[in-house]
Protein backbone atom coordinates (compact mmCIF):
# COMPACT_ATOMS: atom_id res chain seq x y z
CA UNK A 1 0.00 0.00 0.00
CA UNK A 2 2.75 2.65 1.24
CA UNK A 3 4.05 1.43 -2.41
CA UNK A 4 1.44 2.41 -4.60
CA UNK A 5 0.71 5.53 -2.50
CA UNK A 6 4.44 6.67 -3.36
CA UNK A 7 3.75 5.67 -7.03
CA UNK A 8 0.47 8.16 -6.81
CA UNK A 9 3.12 11.19 -5.75
CA UNK A 10 5.54 10.01 -8.31
CA UNK A 11 2.84 10.20 -11.33
CA UNK A 12 1.56 13.64 -9.35
CA UNK A 13 5.14 14.84 -9.81
CA UNK A 14 5.84 14.11 -13.37
CA UNK A 15 2.02 15.49 -13.78
CA UNK A 16 3.43 19.18 -11.92
CA UNK A 17 6.14 19.10 -13.83
CA UNK A 18 4.86 18.91 -17.61
CA UNK A 19 1.94 21.55 -15.99
CA UNK A 20 5.57 23.39 -14.67
CA UNK A 21 6.76 23.85 -18.29
CA UNK A 22 3.41 25.05 -19.65
CA UNK A 23 3.94 28.23 -17.18
CA UNK A 24 6.15 31.20 -18.77
CA UNK A 25 8.64 30.69 -16.37
CA UNK A 26 12.11 32.16 -16.16
CA UNK A 27 14.17 29.27 -18.24
CA UNK A 28 16.63 29.56 -15.00
CA UNK A 29 14.55 27.20 -13.21
CA UNK A 30 14.51 23.81 -15.41
CA UNK A 31 18.03 24.64 -15.46
CA UNK A 32 18.48 24.55 -11.85
CA UNK A 33 16.08 21.67 -11.13
CA UNK A 34 17.29 19.67 -14.01
CA UNK A 35 20.71 19.93 -12.25
CA UNK A 36 19.33 18.35 -9.12
CA UNK A 37 17.44 15.95 -10.32
CA UNK A 38 20.75 14.84 -11.87
CA UNK A 39 21.96 14.84 -8.31
CA UNK A 40 19.10 12.45 -7.36
CA UNK A 41 19.89 10.08 -9.88
CA UNK A 42 24.02 10.07 -9.51
CA UNK A 43 23.26 10.01 -5.50
CA UNK A 44 20.83 7.12 -5.73
CA UNK A 45 23.32 5.13 -8.00
CA UNK A 46 26.03 5.69 -5.69
CA UNK A 47 24.19 4.63 -2.77
CA UNK A 48 23.20 1.30 -4.21
CA UNK A 49 27.10 0.00 -4.40
CA UNK A 50 28.31 2.54 -1.31
CA UNK A 51 25.53 2.58 1.13
CA UNK A 52 23.71 -0.68 0.46
CA UNK A 53 26.86 -3.11 0.21
CA UNK A 54 29.81 -0.68 1.37
CA UNK A 55 32.18 -0.20 -1.67
CA UNK A 56 32.33 3.59 -1.63
CA UNK A 57 32.90 4.22 -5.28
CA UNK A 58 34.93 7.66 -6.23
CA UNK A 59 34.83 7.38 -9.57
CA UNK A 60 31.16 8.28 -10.03
CA UNK A 61 32.07 11.44 -12.45
CA UNK A 62 34.13 9.01 -14.62
CA UNK A 63 30.68 6.89 -14.84
CA UNK A 64 28.45 9.82 -15.43
CA UNK A 65 31.03 11.29 -18.04
CA UNK A 66 31.22 7.84 -19.81
CA UNK A 67 27.41 8.10 -20.31
CA UNK A 68 27.16 11.73 -21.31
CA UNK A 69 30.17 11.02 -23.89
CA UNK A 70 28.57 8.17 -24.93
CA UNK A 71 25.78 9.93 -26.00
CA UNK A 72 27.57 12.89 -27.51
CA UNK A 73 29.24 9.94 -29.81
CA UNK A 74 26.03 8.62 -30.90
CA UNK A 75 24.29 11.82 -31.39
CA UNK A 76 27.55 12.45 -33.88
CA UNK A 77 27.30 9.09 -35.44
CA UNK A 78 23.70 8.35 -36.33
CA UNK A 79 20.17 10.66 -35.87
CA UNK A 80 19.34 8.54 -33.22
CA UNK A 81 16.62 9.34 -30.81
CA UNK A 82 16.33 9.98 -27.30
CA UNK A 83 15.77 6.55 -25.67
CA UNK A 84 18.43 5.04 -26.98
CA UNK A 85 20.49 7.46 -25.67
CA UNK A 86 19.71 6.83 -22.71
CA UNK A 87 19.71 2.47 -22.92
CA UNK A 88 23.35 3.00 -24.73
CA UNK A 89 24.76 5.05 -21.80
CA UNK A 90 23.60 3.08 -19.31
CA UNK A 91 24.28 -0.40 -21.38
CA UNK A 92 28.12 1.54 -21.02
CA UNK A 93 27.68 2.25 -17.21
CA UNK A 94 26.21 -0.99 -16.43
CA UNK A 95 29.28 -3.20 -17.99
CA UNK A 96 31.80 -0.68 -16.77
CA UNK A 97 30.18 -1.23 -13.49
CA UNK A 98 30.58 -4.70 -14.17
CA UNK A 99 34.21 -4.96 -14.22
CA UNK A 100 34.12 -2.68 -11.32
CA UNK A 101 32.17 -5.57 -9.62
CA UNK A 102 35.05 -7.86 -9.92
CA UNK A 103 37.53 -5.93 -9.07
CA UNK A 104 35.31 -6.11 -5.47
CA UNK A 105 36.88 -9.74 -5.84
CA UNK A 106 40.58 -8.62 -4.78
CA UNK A 107 40.15 -5.08 -3.23
CA UNK A 108 38.27 -3.80 -0.19
CA UNK A 109 37.59 -0.55 1.55
CA UNK A 110 39.82 2.04 0.86
CA UNK A 111 41.85 0.13 -1.64
CA UNK A 112 38.87 -0.45 -3.61
CA UNK A 113 37.99 3.33 -3.76
CA UNK A 114 41.89 4.13 -4.78
CA UNK A 115 41.20 1.92 -8.12
CA UNK A 116 37.57 3.86 -8.63
CA UNK A 117 39.63 7.42 -8.34
CA UNK A 118 42.13 5.94 -11.03
CA UNK A 119 39.39 4.66 -13.34
CA UNK A 120 37.73 7.79 -13.67
CA UNK A 121 41.23 9.20 -14.40
CA UNK A 122 42.04 6.33 -17.00
CA UNK A 123 38.81 7.10 -18.57
CA UNK A 124 39.18 11.21 -19.02
CA UNK A 125 42.59 10.42 -20.25
CA UNK A 126 41.21 7.83 -23.24
CA UNK A 127 38.65 11.06 -23.73
CA UNK A 128 41.46 13.43 -24.22
CA UNK A 129 43.08 11.80 -26.61
CA UNK A 130 40.12 10.35 -28.95
CA UNK A 131 40.10 12.91 -31.60
CA UNK A 132 36.36 12.19 -32.69
CA UNK A 133 35.07 12.57 -28.87
CA UNK A 134 36.67 16.17 -29.47
CA UNK A 135 39.92 14.88 -27.66
CA UNK A 136 40.48 18.24 -25.07
CA UNK A 137 39.07 20.81 -27.22
CA UNK A 138 35.37 19.12 -26.32
CA UNK A 139 32.57 18.18 -28.57
CA UNK A 140 29.71 20.45 -29.82
CA UNK A 141 25.76 18.54 -29.60
CA UNK A 142 23.63 20.62 -31.65
CA UNK A 143 19.78 20.30 -29.63
CA UNK A 144 16.87 18.67 -32.22
CA UNK A 145 15.53 22.26 -33.15
CA UNK A 146 11.85 20.81 -32.08
CA UNK A 147 10.52 18.32 -29.72
CA UNK A 148 7.25 16.72 -29.50
CA UNK A 149 4.94 18.59 -26.92
CA UNK A 150 7.32 21.26 -25.71
CA UNK A 151 8.31 24.76 -26.03
CA UNK A 152 11.63 24.22 -25.58
CA UNK A 153 14.27 21.69 -25.34
CA UNK A 154 15.31 22.56 -21.71
CA UNK A 155 11.76 21.98 -20.60
CA UNK A 156 11.84 18.73 -22.07
CA UNK A 157 14.75 17.85 -20.26
CA UNK A 158 13.99 18.65 -17.34
CA UNK A 159 10.09 16.78 -17.04
CA UNK A 160 13.22 13.58 -18.66
CA UNK A 161 15.90 14.07 -15.60
CA UNK A 162 12.86 14.22 -13.33
CA UNK A 163 11.23 10.93 -14.39
CA UNK A 164 14.86 9.36 -14.24
CA UNK A 165 15.31 10.49 -10.59
CA UNK A 166 11.75 8.72 -9.75
CA UNK A 167 13.12 5.44 -11.92
CA UNK A 168 16.02 5.65 -9.51
CA UNK A 169 14.48 6.04 -6.73
CA UNK A 170 12.29 3.05 -7.57
CA UNK A 171 14.92 1.01 -8.39
CA UNK A 172 16.30 1.36 -5.36
CA UNK A 173 13.80 1.13 -2.97
CA UNK A 174 13.28 -2.25 -4.53
CA UNK A 175 16.45 -3.54 -3.99
CA UNK A 176 16.32 -2.25 -0.44
CA UNK A 177 13.61 -4.20 0.57
CA UNK A 178 14.44 -7.19 -1.80
CA UNK A 179 16.26 -10.64 -1.01
CA UNK A 180 19.02 -8.62 -2.62
CA UNK A 181 19.16 -5.92 -0.71
CA UNK A 182 19.39 -8.17 2.39
CA UNK A 183 22.42 -9.40 0.85
CA UNK A 184 24.10 -6.66 0.22
CA UNK A 185 23.00 -5.30 3.91
CA UNK A 186 24.96 -8.41 5.12
CA UNK A 187 27.98 -7.84 2.96
CA UNK A 188 28.28 -3.85 3.93
CA UNK A 189 28.05 -5.36 7.51
CA UNK A 190 30.53 -8.43 7.44
CA UNK A 191 31.49 -9.97 4.21
CA UNK A 192 33.11 -13.03 5.77
CA UNK A 193 30.00 -14.00 7.73
CA UNK A 194 27.65 -13.38 4.62
CA UNK A 195 29.88 -15.94 2.65
CA UNK A 196 29.57 -18.26 5.69
CA UNK A 197 26.41 -18.13 5.74
CA UNK A 198 25.64 -18.88 2.01
CA UNK A 199 25.34 -15.46 0.59
CA UNK A 200 26.64 -15.33 -2.89
CA UNK A 201 28.39 -12.64 -2.69
CA UNK A 202 30.28 -11.63 -5.37
CA UNK A 203 27.27 -12.29 -8.00
CA UNK A 204 25.18 -9.97 -5.30
CA UNK A 205 28.50 -7.46 -5.50
CA UNK A 206 28.07 -7.76 -9.55
CA UNK A 207 24.75 -7.21 -9.65
CA UNK A 208 24.78 -3.59 -7.15
CA UNK A 209 27.88 -2.33 -9.04
CA UNK A 210 26.23 -3.19 -12.37
CA UNK A 211 23.13 -1.15 -11.72
CA UNK A 212 24.82 1.43 -9.86
CA UNK A 213 27.14 2.00 -12.92
CA UNK A 214 24.03 1.82 -15.62
CA UNK A 215 21.81 4.14 -13.55
CA UNK A 216 25.10 6.70 -13.48
CA UNK A 217 25.28 6.24 -17.17
CA UNK A 218 21.47 7.16 -17.84
CA UNK A 219 22.18 10.42 -15.84
CA UNK A 220 24.84 11.47 -18.30
CA UNK A 221 23.07 10.73 -21.61
CA UNK A 222 20.63 14.07 -21.51
CA UNK A 223 24.10 15.48 -20.22
CA UNK A 224 25.01 16.77 -24.04
CA UNK A 225 21.61 18.32 -25.06
CA UNK A 226 21.93 19.95 -21.85
CA UNK A 227 25.00 21.62 -21.61
CA UNK A 228 25.14 21.32 -25.90
CA UNK A 229 28.94 22.31 -25.21
CA UNK A 230 31.37 19.39 -23.09
CA UNK A 231 34.87 18.65 -22.70
CA UNK A 232 36.67 16.17 -20.77
CA UNK A 233 37.81 18.43 -17.57
CA UNK A 234 34.27 19.52 -16.71
CA UNK A 235 32.77 16.59 -17.74
CA UNK A 236 34.78 14.64 -15.50
CA UNK A 237 34.70 17.22 -12.81
CA UNK A 238 35.31 16.04 -9.06
CA UNK A 239 31.84 18.10 -8.69
CA UNK A 240 30.04 14.78 -9.52
CA UNK A 241 32.37 11.95 -7.71
CA UNK A 242 32.08 14.44 -4.44
CA UNK A 243 28.53 15.11 -4.66
CA UNK A 244 27.19 11.55 -5.25
CA UNK A 245 29.24 10.78 -2.34
CA UNK A 246 28.14 13.11 -0.07
CA UNK A 247 24.80 13.28 -0.57
CA UNK A 248 23.72 9.76 0.07
CA UNK A 249 26.15 10.27 3.32
CA UNK A 250 24.18 13.43 4.35
CA UNK A 251 20.94 12.02 3.87
CA UNK A 252 21.25 8.35 5.28
CA UNK A 253 23.29 5.95 3.09
CA UNK A 254 21.09 2.93 4.43
CA UNK A 255 18.01 4.02 2.84
CA UNK A 256 16.45 5.50 -0.45
CA UNK A 257 15.73 8.19 1.00
CA UNK A 258 18.73 9.49 1.71
CA UNK A 259 20.13 10.37 -1.27
CA UNK A 260 17.15 12.02 -2.20
CA UNK A 261 17.40 14.56 0.94
CA UNK A 262 20.70 14.77 0.67
CA UNK A 263 20.56 15.74 -3.06
CA UNK A 264 17.49 17.86 -2.82
CA UNK A 265 19.44 19.51 -0.05
CA UNK A 266 22.65 20.47 -1.04
CA UNK A 267 21.82 20.23 -4.49
CA UNK A 268 19.85 23.55 -4.39
CA UNK A 269 21.94 25.15 -1.44
CA UNK A 270 24.70 24.55 -4.22
CA UNK A 271 22.28 26.11 -6.89
CA UNK A 272 21.57 29.66 -4.67
CA UNK A 273 24.98 29.91 -3.68
CA UNK A 274 26.07 29.59 -7.26
CA UNK A 275 23.24 32.55 -7.95
CA UNK A 276 24.05 34.40 -5.16
CA UNK A 277 27.58 34.13 -3.90
CA UNK A 278 29.82 32.26 -6.43
CA UNK A 279 29.68 28.59 -8.24
CA UNK A 280 33.39 28.02 -6.98
CA UNK A 281 32.04 27.74 -3.56
CA UNK A 282 30.09 24.58 -4.58
CA UNK A 283 32.73 22.12 -3.36
CA UNK A 284 33.28 23.99 -0.09
CA UNK A 285 29.86 23.91 0.97
CA UNK A 286 29.54 20.07 0.65
CA UNK A 287 33.18 19.83 2.07
CA UNK A 288 32.17 21.87 5.03
CA UNK A 289 28.43 20.12 5.64
CA UNK A 290 29.85 16.67 4.88
CA UNK A 291 32.35 17.30 7.96
CA UNK A 292 29.89 18.28 9.85
CA UNK A 293 28.00 15.71 9.60
CA UNK A 294 30.33 12.73 9.66
CA UNK A 295 31.38 14.06 13.40
CA UNK A 296 27.84 15.16 14.25
CA UNK A 297 25.77 12.69 12.38
CA UNK A 298 27.55 10.13 11.09
CA UNK A 299 24.24 8.10 9.78
CA UNK A 300 23.12 11.00 7.93
CA UNK A 301 20.05 12.95 8.53
CA UNK A 302 17.90 9.64 8.65
CA UNK A 303 20.36 8.23 11.06
CA UNK A 304 18.78 11.73 13.51
CA UNK A 305 15.44 11.22 12.43
CA UNK A 306 15.96 7.55 14.09
CA UNK A 307 17.55 8.55 16.94
CA UNK A 308 15.22 10.99 17.98
CA UNK A 309 12.18 8.78 17.40
CA UNK A 310 14.26 5.97 19.48
CA UNK A 311 14.91 2.87 18.31
CA UNK A 312 15.36 1.58 14.72
CA UNK A 313 13.20 0.64 11.32
CA UNK A 314 10.81 -2.33 11.92
CA UNK B 1 43.29 -32.98 3.08
CA UNK B 2 46.49 -30.50 2.72
CA UNK B 3 45.81 -26.56 3.06
CA UNK B 4 47.12 -23.36 4.18
CA UNK B 5 47.51 -19.63 3.32
CA UNK B 6 49.73 -18.89 0.30
CA UNK B 7 53.28 -19.59 1.59
CA UNK B 8 51.95 -20.96 5.11
CA UNK B 9 51.00 -24.47 5.25
CA UNK B 10 48.66 -25.14 8.01
CA UNK B 11 46.98 -28.70 7.65
CA UNK B 12 49.66 -31.49 6.68
CA UNK B 13 47.70 -34.62 5.75
CA UNK B 14 44.79 -34.37 7.89
CA UNK B 15 42.07 -37.14 7.82
CA UNK B 16 39.17 -37.13 9.79
CA UNK B 17 35.72 -39.46 9.08
CA UNK B 18 32.24 -38.41 11.07
CA UNK B 19 29.08 -40.51 10.88
CA UNK B 20 25.50 -39.39 10.60
CA UNK B 21 24.38 -38.10 13.84
CA UNK B 22 27.40 -38.26 15.50
CA UNK B 23 28.99 -34.99 17.65
CA UNK B 24 32.93 -35.37 17.06
CA UNK B 25 34.97 -32.53 18.85
CA UNK B 26 38.38 -31.60 17.37
CA UNK B 27 40.50 -30.51 20.14
CA UNK B 28 43.42 -28.52 19.78
CA UNK B 29 45.38 -24.89 20.88
CA UNK B 30 45.16 -21.79 19.43
CA UNK B 31 47.01 -21.98 15.90
CA UNK B 32 47.27 -26.16 14.70
CA UNK B 33 44.34 -25.86 12.13
CA UNK B 34 41.01 -26.06 13.67
CA UNK B 35 39.31 -23.47 12.35
CA UNK B 36 41.08 -24.13 8.95
CA UNK B 37 39.99 -26.90 8.47
CA UNK B 38 36.17 -25.84 8.90
CA UNK B 39 37.13 -23.37 6.47
CA UNK B 40 38.25 -25.89 3.98
CA UNK B 41 34.83 -27.72 4.80
CA UNK B 42 32.69 -24.79 3.96
CA UNK B 43 34.54 -23.78 1.02
CA UNK B 44 36.28 -20.35 2.45
CA UNK B 45 39.55 -21.80 2.10
CA UNK B 46 40.17 -24.48 -0.64
CA UNK B 47 42.44 -27.26 0.18
CA UNK B 48 46.09 -28.09 -1.71
CA UNK B 49 45.65 -31.59 -1.77
CA UNK B 50 42.86 -33.97 -0.68
CA UNK B 51 38.98 -34.04 -0.95
CA UNK B 52 35.93 -33.24 1.59
CA UNK B 53 33.69 -35.79 0.79
CA UNK B 54 29.83 -35.81 1.74
CA UNK B 55 27.69 -39.29 1.49
CA UNK B 56 24.16 -39.08 1.54
CA UNK B 57 22.33 -41.72 0.62
CA UNK B 58 25.04 -44.23 -0.62
CA UNK B 59 25.68 -40.99 -3.03
CA UNK B 60 29.29 -39.17 -2.77
CA UNK B 61 30.02 -35.67 -3.21
CA UNK B 62 33.34 -33.94 -3.37
CA UNK B 63 33.13 -30.68 -1.60
CA UNK B 64 36.21 -29.69 -2.76
CA UNK B 65 36.00 -26.49 -5.70
CA UNK B 66 32.57 -25.92 -4.51
CA UNK B 67 31.66 -22.30 -3.33
CA UNK B 68 30.09 -21.88 0.34
CA UNK B 69 27.04 -20.83 -1.07
CA UNK B 70 26.85 -24.47 -2.87
CA UNK B 71 27.87 -26.12 0.35
CA UNK B 72 25.12 -24.33 2.31
CA UNK B 73 22.62 -26.02 0.05
CA UNK B 74 24.29 -29.30 0.47
CA UNK B 75 23.08 -28.57 4.14
CA UNK B 76 25.81 -27.56 5.80
CA UNK B 77 25.82 -24.85 8.02
CA UNK B 78 28.67 -23.18 10.15
CA UNK B 79 28.86 -21.61 13.64
CA UNK B 80 31.94 -19.54 12.71
CA UNK B 81 35.04 -18.44 15.27
CA UNK B 82 33.87 -15.08 17.23
CA UNK B 83 30.57 -15.42 16.15
CA UNK B 84 30.98 -13.17 12.97
CA UNK B 85 27.45 -11.50 13.45
CA UNK B 86 26.39 -8.86 10.85
CA UNK B 87 26.88 -6.40 14.25
CA UNK B 88 24.41 -3.33 12.98
CA UNK B 89 21.21 -5.29 11.54
CA UNK B 90 18.74 -6.44 14.05
CA UNK B 91 18.85 -9.95 15.60
CA UNK B 92 15.60 -10.68 13.31
CA UNK B 93 17.84 -9.69 10.14
CA UNK B 94 20.48 -11.89 11.21
CA UNK B 95 18.59 -15.06 11.76
CA UNK B 96 16.88 -14.00 8.25
CA UNK B 97 20.14 -13.82 6.33
CA UNK B 98 20.78 -17.58 7.85
CA UNK B 99 17.94 -18.72 5.94
CA UNK B 100 19.64 -17.02 2.74
CA UNK B 101 19.68 -20.62 1.03
CA UNK B 102 17.32 -21.20 -1.43
CA UNK B 103 16.06 -24.54 0.06
CA UNK B 104 15.61 -22.94 3.37
CA UNK B 105 13.52 -19.96 2.77
CA UNK B 106 9.90 -22.04 2.28
CA UNK B 107 10.93 -23.29 6.13
CA UNK B 108 11.72 -19.32 7.13
CA UNK B 109 8.87 -18.24 9.22
CA UNK B 110 8.40 -21.50 10.56
CA UNK B 111 12.35 -22.11 11.53
CA UNK B 112 12.15 -18.40 12.97
CA UNK B 113 9.43 -19.58 15.24
CA UNK B 114 11.51 -22.39 16.40
CA UNK B 115 14.63 -20.56 16.94
CA UNK B 116 12.95 -18.21 19.11
CA UNK B 117 11.35 -20.60 20.69
CA UNK B 118 14.74 -22.37 21.34
CA UNK B 119 16.43 -18.88 22.24
CA UNK B 120 13.25 -16.84 24.24
CA UNK B 121 16.51 -14.54 24.60
CA UNK B 122 16.03 -13.98 21.26
CA UNK B 123 12.61 -13.40 20.67
CA UNK B 124 12.67 -10.72 22.94
CA UNK B 125 15.16 -9.24 21.58
CA UNK B 126 14.86 -9.33 17.50
CA UNK B 127 14.57 -5.68 17.16
CA UNK B 128 17.73 -5.15 18.66
CA UNK B 129 21.28 -4.70 17.26
CA UNK B 130 23.15 -8.11 17.25
CA UNK B 131 26.40 -6.16 18.22
CA UNK B 132 24.93 -4.44 20.91
CA UNK B 133 23.89 -7.97 22.34
CA UNK B 134 26.32 -9.57 25.48
CA UNK B 135 28.76 -12.12 24.51
CA UNK B 136 26.66 -15.13 25.39
CA UNK B 137 23.58 -13.82 23.34
CA UNK B 138 25.58 -13.44 20.35
CA UNK B 139 27.16 -17.04 20.60
CA UNK B 140 23.15 -18.12 20.78
CA UNK B 141 22.45 -16.15 18.05
CA UNK B 142 25.47 -17.33 16.02
CA UNK B 143 24.09 -20.84 16.54
CA UNK B 144 20.55 -19.76 15.93
CA UNK B 145 21.67 -18.16 12.73
CA UNK B 146 23.44 -21.49 11.46
CA UNK B 147 20.45 -23.39 12.07
CA UNK B 148 17.70 -21.26 10.24
CA UNK B 149 19.50 -22.96 7.06
CA UNK B 150 17.99 -25.98 8.55
CA UNK B 151 21.27 -27.60 7.96
CA UNK B 152 21.93 -31.41 8.37
CA UNK B 153 25.74 -30.96 9.34
CA UNK B 154 26.71 -28.00 12.08
CA UNK B 155 30.18 -27.26 11.97
CA UNK B 156 31.16 -25.23 15.41
CA UNK B 157 34.17 -23.70 15.41
CA UNK B 158 35.12 -22.24 19.30
CA UNK B 159 32.00 -21.61 20.74
CA UNK B 160 33.69 -20.90 24.11
CA UNK B 161 35.90 -17.88 22.64
CA UNK B 162 35.62 -15.17 25.39
CA UNK B 163 32.79 -16.58 27.17
CA UNK B 164 32.57 -16.54 30.73
CA UNK B 165 32.54 -20.03 32.13
CA UNK B 166 29.38 -19.99 33.34
CA UNK B 167 27.57 -19.38 29.14
CA UNK B 168 30.33 -21.94 27.82
CA UNK B 169 28.55 -24.37 29.86
CA UNK B 170 25.41 -23.01 29.04
CA UNK B 171 25.82 -22.57 25.05
CA UNK B 172 27.24 -26.14 25.11
CA UNK B 173 24.27 -27.43 26.78
CA UNK B 174 21.96 -25.80 24.63
CA UNK B 175 23.62 -27.11 21.58
CA UNK B 176 22.86 -31.17 22.41
CA UNK B 177 19.86 -30.26 23.37
CA UNK B 178 19.20 -28.22 19.50
CA UNK B 179 21.45 -31.53 17.74
CA UNK B 180 18.30 -33.86 19.68
CA UNK B 181 15.63 -32.21 18.14
CA UNK B 182 17.29 -31.33 14.86
CA UNK B 183 18.87 -34.67 14.91
CA UNK B 184 22.08 -33.01 13.50
CA UNK B 185 25.72 -34.50 12.78
CA UNK B 186 28.22 -32.02 14.85
CA UNK B 187 31.75 -31.20 14.29
CA UNK B 188 33.07 -28.90 16.77
CA UNK B 189 36.18 -27.27 17.45
CA UNK B 190 37.43 -26.51 20.62
CA UNK B 191 40.27 -26.05 22.99
CA UNK B 192 37.78 -26.11 26.32
CA UNK B 193 38.14 -30.02 26.59
CA UNK B 194 36.23 -30.26 29.94
CA UNK B 195 33.51 -28.60 28.15
CA UNK B 196 33.65 -30.47 25.03
CA UNK B 197 34.08 -33.85 26.22
CA UNK B 198 30.61 -33.30 28.07
CA UNK B 199 28.72 -33.66 24.73
CA UNK B 200 31.06 -35.52 22.25
CA UNK B 201 30.64 -39.10 21.10
CA UNK B 202 34.17 -39.15 20.33
CA UNK B 203 37.34 -36.86 18.74
CA UNK B 204 40.50 -35.93 17.58
CA UNK B 205 43.33 -33.95 18.60
CA UNK B 206 44.98 -31.81 16.04
CA UNK B 207 48.38 -30.57 16.51
CA UNK B 208 50.54 -28.66 14.07
CA UNK B 209 47.93 -29.49 11.02
CA UNK B 210 48.55 -32.92 12.04
CA UNK B 211 45.61 -35.64 13.39
CA UNK B 212 47.97 -36.72 16.93
CA UNK B 213 45.51 -38.81 18.18
CA UNK B 214 41.83 -40.20 17.55
CA UNK B 215 39.79 -41.14 20.61
CA UNK B 216 37.08 -43.90 19.70
CA UNK B 217 35.41 -42.68 22.98
CA UNK B 218 35.47 -39.43 25.66
CA UNK B 219 36.94 -41.87 28.09
CA UNK B 220 39.58 -42.49 25.73
CA UNK B 221 40.68 -38.80 24.96
CA UNK B 222 40.53 -37.90 28.72
CA UNK B 223 43.03 -40.61 29.38
CA UNK B 224 45.49 -39.50 26.21
CA UNK B 225 49.00 -38.40 27.42
CA UNK B 226 48.69 -35.46 25.29
CA UNK B 227 45.18 -34.72 26.92
CA UNK B 228 46.72 -35.00 30.16
CA UNK B 229 49.59 -32.60 29.37
CA UNK B 230 48.06 -30.02 27.51
CA UNK B 231 44.36 -29.29 29.17
CA UNK B 232 44.76 -31.25 32.74
CA UNK B 233 48.01 -30.25 33.30
CA UNK B 234 49.22 -33.50 34.91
Amino acid sequence: MRGRALLAVAVALVVLAVALTRLSANQYYYFAAYVIFQYVVLATAWNILGGYTGYVNFGSAGFFALGAYTAAILIKAFPVPFPVLLLAAGTVGGLLGLSLGYLTLRLRGVFFSIATLALAVVLQTLIVNWEYAGGSRGIYTMRPATVLFFDNYVEFLFVVMLILALGALATARWIEHSRLGRGLAAIRDNEEAAECMGVPTLRLKLVAATVSGALMGIAGAPFPYYVTYMEPASTFNLDYAVNSLAMPMIGGATTWVGPLLGAVLLGTAQQIATVTISSALNLLIVGVVLVAFVILAPDGIIGLVRRRRGGRHA
Amino acid sequence: MEAGYGAVRVLHGVSIEIHEGETVVLLGTNGNGKSTLMKCIMGIVRPDAGEIVLETDGRRTNLVGRSPEEIVNLGIALVPEGRRLFPVLTVEENLRLGAYRRAARPDLERNLAFCFEAFPVLRERQRQLAGSMSGGEQQMLAVARALMSNPRILLIDEPSVGLAPILVSRVIAKIRELKEIYQLTVLMAEQNFNQATKIADRGYIIVHGQIEFEGHSTRELTEHALVKKYYLGV
